[in-house]
């Protein structure tokens, strides 16, 4: 009888998961702050060869277009802030996330996507309102309601 | 005892259609594989519902399609756990549930390289009427679906599985060898198994509008799949094996839809096993439930 119970209240507990709308953070723990000053730490890491490297789509606004939609769908739900850093530095973390800090790695974006993100993530040189990115979650790092940078 | 089996039927049968209604919470990127398992694991904190089903054809008997349900949880980024319950529909005959089974891949490197391991250990507990086919392990055959249910299900199973992953994205194509050891604890030899997939979306560039049919939503591919033997009897003899080409739809709205008619390529094998799955990616499941028992951002 446990395991028939244990069989119902798996997708039980999923569907009231599901139902419900996540909330916005109030105010971010030291723990989060320091995940995330870890996180964005990583960009220093990235190597010299890689941190040259150029973006194939630099002035294209088609690009910061479908990076805008690329970061929507898989990075505004963690990250509603963003670093700056040399184009080359964030293809190479998208490429190897930051695996020990909860960040996945994003080479399942081929790589003409992940250089559409680190354009439309270098176009964001001016502050944009935070509604304009849903805060769903943080995923270790701090969903702050501060602006884009 | 009927109940339980009867309630678990029902949420088998039940999942889909909530699966089809639940509100949209996150973006899926799924891999189009049935049996191949790539180096990428579900996002930290997300749970994916996936259901997806084997219909198979069976010589000398009657089709079956077997039916699944998984759940798919991103414990950290280097961590994925995933638990299945498994039923199947034989027809002219009766419809059981199977069993469950609890998987786990660990990605031992922090960072992407030209081949990227994955470990991989799993446990299942099934009855001998499972019909999944999620692996042919060993010498599995088509003639060992013969068995009525009635009789096929008194056999119960108790099996660990070890896989090593090795996987690789080369200009957007994804090339992926599994192998795997899997041993019956009840004194079988470990059996052996492989699997190789490859994959590339239709276009690698994202479009700058949105649209649910462009050609990056779409990743095809193909698997191939089979038998090596046992310990005592390493080899391709007696064995079955599988071509498969995969398609997978990721929709922006979270859904991820597969399909994959696999083809046996030998006597041993069923002529078609057709595949299909239907997904959901459900982010913040691990911070809502921590919340639900008084955890703090």
């Amino acid at each position: 009888m446990k395991h028939c119970l244990a069989t119902l209240a798996a997708p039980l507990l999923a569907f009231g998961t599901s139902s419900a709308r996540l909330q916005s953070s109030d105010s971010p723990s030291s723990k989060s702050v320091n995940n995330r000053t870890a996180l964005y730490g990583e960009l220093a890491n990235a190597p010299g060869k890689a941190r040259e490297r150029r973006n194939p789509f630099e002035n294209d606004p088609e690009a910061v277009a479908a990076g805008r939609n690329l970061f929507e769908q898989h990075c505004a739900q963690c990250h509603a802030e963003v670093q700056e850093a040399p184009p080359g530095a964030i293809f190479w973390i998208l490429t190897n996330g930051v695996v020990r800090r909860g960040m996945p790695v994003w080479s399942k974006l081929p790589e003409p996507q992940r250089w559409q993100l680190v354009s439309y993530i270098k176009s964001l040189s001016v502050p944009v309102a935070n509604e304009s990115l849903p805060l769903q979650r943080e995923c270790g790092v701090t969903a702050q309601s501060s602006l884009l940078r | 005892m009927v109940f339980c089996q009867s309630s678990t039927l029902l949420v088998l049968l039940l999942l889909p259609l909530w699966i089809l209604l639940a509100p949209a919470l996150a973006h899926a990127q799924e891999s189009p594989y049935f049996v191949a398992y790539d180096h990428y694991l579900e996002e930290p904190g997300s749970l994916e519902i996936e259901y997806f089903s084997t219909v198979g054809t069976q010589r000398a008997g009657n089709n079956f399609h077997a039916f699944s349900t998984e759940f798919e949880y991103g414990a950290a980024a280097w961590w994925t756990t995933e638990f299945y319950l498994e039923g199947q529909t034989t027809f002219h005959d009766s419809t059981v549930f199977t069993g469950w089974r609890w998987e786990n891949r660990l990605r031992p490197l922090k960072r992407e390289h030209f081949i990227n391991p994955i470990l991989y250990l799993e446990y299942e507990n099934k009855s001998g009427a499972d019909k999944i086919l999620k692996e042919v392990e060993g010498h599995d055959v088509e003639s060992d679906f013969l068995s009525p249910n009635a009789a096929a299900r008194k056999e119960h199973d108790h099996e660990i599985e070890l896989k090593l992953i090795l996987s690789s994205t080369v200009k957007g194509w994804n090339f992926t060898e599994n192998t795997i050891a899997a041993k019956n604890l009840s004194n079988n030899p470990w059996e052996f198994v492989y699997v190789l997939g490859a994959s590339r979306p239709l276009s690698l560039k994202a479009s700058a509008s949105r649209c649910n049919f462009c050609r990056e939503h779409f990743i095809a591919g193909v698997e191939m799949y089979g038998g090596l033997g046992d310990r005592h009897n390493f080899g391709l003899h007696d064995t079955s094996h599988y071509l498969a080409p995969v398609i997978a739809w990721n929709l922006p709205s979270d859904w991820t839809l597969r399909f994959s008619p696999g083809f046996g390529l030998n006597d041993d094998s069923h002529r078609l096993l057709f595949r299909w799955g239907v997904s959901r990616e459900f982010s913040g499941f691990g911070e809502m439930v921590s919340r639900l028992f008084g955890g703090r951002r």
